[in-house]
């Protein structure tokens, strides 16, 4: 438990000692903002059916930075120490391969929850101007604020799992992206594929970040996303425990 | 305390290290020999845990460093090779989260980075970044982080590569200093530095142990020349009368001249017993040559190492004939 503290905190420290944690934060507020004023703007124009809190989770402007996130989160993990050879003090210290993938994963998870931490403050300004919420109830805010963790973890464990497999980052980085991309988009099919109660549109709509968001940000619940996100997760960093595991036999 | 059997490793179908056995024992200083891609390096990383071997068993202060991965870890000290860090950390905070890493306790923590800091010369710079440093600091960092946690057994490989001469002499004191407390095994292809710091040598060659023992043992079995190889240099009438005068005196086995520049001769003598210059001295006087060199040359450990990895001797005395 120790050793999994030091690591962990390692990893969020040399986040936050090279610049990119930093650059990342910036860039992320710079489009959410931006995402935050489009959605107040849509009020401007008369009354909506939507929320400010389902409209600020629920744009292109939201899903386009939220895809571009993961891979540039993750490509360093594992890739950054194969490349500089730092593995191999750190893999000759008595630790253990899963204290490692798993201090990488829980250090990146809070990294990336920190990044979204001021996307609050929207809110608490939006209150504070306008003395109107801007959900319809506080399970709004739970819900999308849950459902952008669980959904994190799922990508970010992707994100693990390619930057294991190869010492480029920028190898890691399109990996992160295809493979993401790819999840993605099967829930897209859903808006495509038949009408609705299809088979398909059954199938697909689980996989739909967008369909997810869209009732979460609305304060429901649902159980299915969860479990789907936290097995996913788990599935995947066993994977990326045993891809970590066979640089042994790769080197 | 290292006890290695059979050691067998392969990249690709080529051998890395084929059969390998060897033991340290403890409080030993052993030096790995060999030219590059002997599989020094190699046996190294099998040693430290980091790779698995193919064939073979490795314990590590009683441990299996296979299957008793991390008890037998926790014993190592390993400063790799180009000494790998975090360029964006700080000497004293890497040092202490290696030594956290290896399971020092908390509250001891800063005595036992500020020890491997005084020890290795770094508190000057403990605050400064890792990325920043010079070559020479950060190999000095990689040998305070092996040492951060006082294992028993010292593993490293190429310690005083890339460093200046100075900065050589610094590290190589410091291993010396270490030897009392540490079982070492090093690895070099400077071999003065061997010579200098180990008690018994392993040369190793395409991935086997050509010869093993001190480096006098290693000088006596190679052929070459052994100590006592006399030269002598001086100023004489008739430089062939004079090598035969030489050979017959009764202290010399054998004499040979190298070489003559104008009136000045040289002489390769192998006396027969003991050390034969004061009489070589007085027999000089007694004829009236003028002497300019009367020393002892040994062979020197590169002439060793070159005979067991090149299977043939080359003697000195061919060499200062080419030379010369």
């Amino acid at each position: 438990m120790r050793i999994l503290w030091t690591l962990f905190k390692r990893e969020v420290a040399s986040a936050f000692q090279t610049p990119m944690a930093w650059v990342i934060l910036f860039f992320l507020l710079l489009v959410t903002g931006f995402n935050f004023y489009a959605g107040v703007t849509v009020l401007n124009h008369g009354p909506t059916e939507v929320t400010v809190v389902e409209s600020f989770f629920n744009t292109i402007f939201f899903w386009f930075a939220f895809l571009l996130l993961f891979p540039l989160l993750t490509m360093r993990l594992f890739s950054e120490e194969y490349r500089s050879g730092t593995i191999e003090p750190l893999m000759t210290a008595p630790v253990r391969d899963s204290q490692v993938v798993l201090a990488k994963f829980l250090g990146v998870l809070f990294l990336y929850s920190v990044l979204w931490m001021p996307t609050g403050l929207y809110f608490a300004i939006f209150w504070w101007q306008t003395h109107l919420g801007a959900a319809g109830a506080l399970g709004a805010y739970v819900g999308s604020y849950l459902l952008l963790f669980l959904m994190g973890m799922f990508y970010l464990s992707i994100g693990c799992l390619c930057s294991s497999i190869t010492r480029h980052q920028i190898t890691a980085a399109v990996m992160t992206f295809a493979v993401i991309s790819l999840f993605f988009l099967t829930g897209l099919l859903s808006f495509l594929a038949g009408h609705t109660g299809s088979f398909m549109q059954g199938i697909t709509i689980m996989f739909s970040p967008i369909d997810q968001m869209t009732q979460f940000s609305r304060g429901i619940f649902d159980t299915r996303p969860v479990i789907w996100y936290l097995t996913m997760t788990a599935f995947s960093l066993f994977l990326t425990l045993h891809s970590f595991h066979a640089r042994r036999w790769r080197s | 305390m290292i006890s290695v059997k059979g050691l067998t490793k392969s990249y690709g179908g080529t051998d890395a290290v084929r059969d390998l056995s060897f033991s340290v024992d403890r409080g030993e200083v052993v030096g790995f020999l060999g030219p590059n891609g002997a599989g020094k390096s190699t046996t190294m990383k099998i040693l430290c845990g980091y790779l698995p071997a193919d064939a073979g068993e490795v314990s590590i202060a009683g441990f299996d460093i296979f299957s008793q991965s991390l008890k037998a870890r926790s014993r190592i000290g390993y400063l790799p090779e180009n000494v790998p860090l975090y360029p964006e950390m700080r000497v004293g905070e890497y040092l202490a989260y290696r030594a956290a890493l290896k399971g020092v306790r908390s509250r001891r923590i800063p005595e036992k980075v500020e020890d491997a800091l005084q020890l290795c010369n770094l508190s000057h710079v403990q605050k400064q970044i890792i990325g920043t440093l010079s070559k020479g600091y950060r190999q000095r960092v990689g040998l305070a982080d092996a040492l951060v946690n006082e294992p028993d057994i010292l593993i490293l490989d190429e310690p005083t590569i890339g460093l200046d001469p100075s900065q050589i002499r610094e590290v190589r004191s410091l291993i010396k200093g270490l030897a009392t407390r540490h079982t070492i095994l090093l690895s070099s292809h400077i071999l003065s530095e061997v010579e200098m710091t180990c008690s018994r040598v392993l040369i190793l060659n395409k991935g086997r142990i050509v010869a093993t023992g001190t480096p006098a043992e290693l000088r006596e079995r190679s052929g070459l020349p052994l100590s006592g190889e006399v030269r002598l240099e001086a100023q004489v009438p008739d430089a062939a009368a004079v090598l035969r005068e030489l050979q017959e005196l009764p202290f010399v086995a054998s004499a040979s001249l190298l070489g003559s520049t104008g009136e000045w001769s040289t002489y390769a003598i192998i006396p027969s017993a003991g050390d034969p210059r004061s009489a070589l001295f007085e027999e000089a006087v007694r004829r009236g040559w003028k002497l300019r060199e009367l020393s002892t040359r040994e062979s020197s450990l590169e002439e060793v190492f070159t005979s067991f990895v090149n299977g043939k001797t080359i003697t000195p005395t061919q060499q200062e004939v080419r030379r010369s």
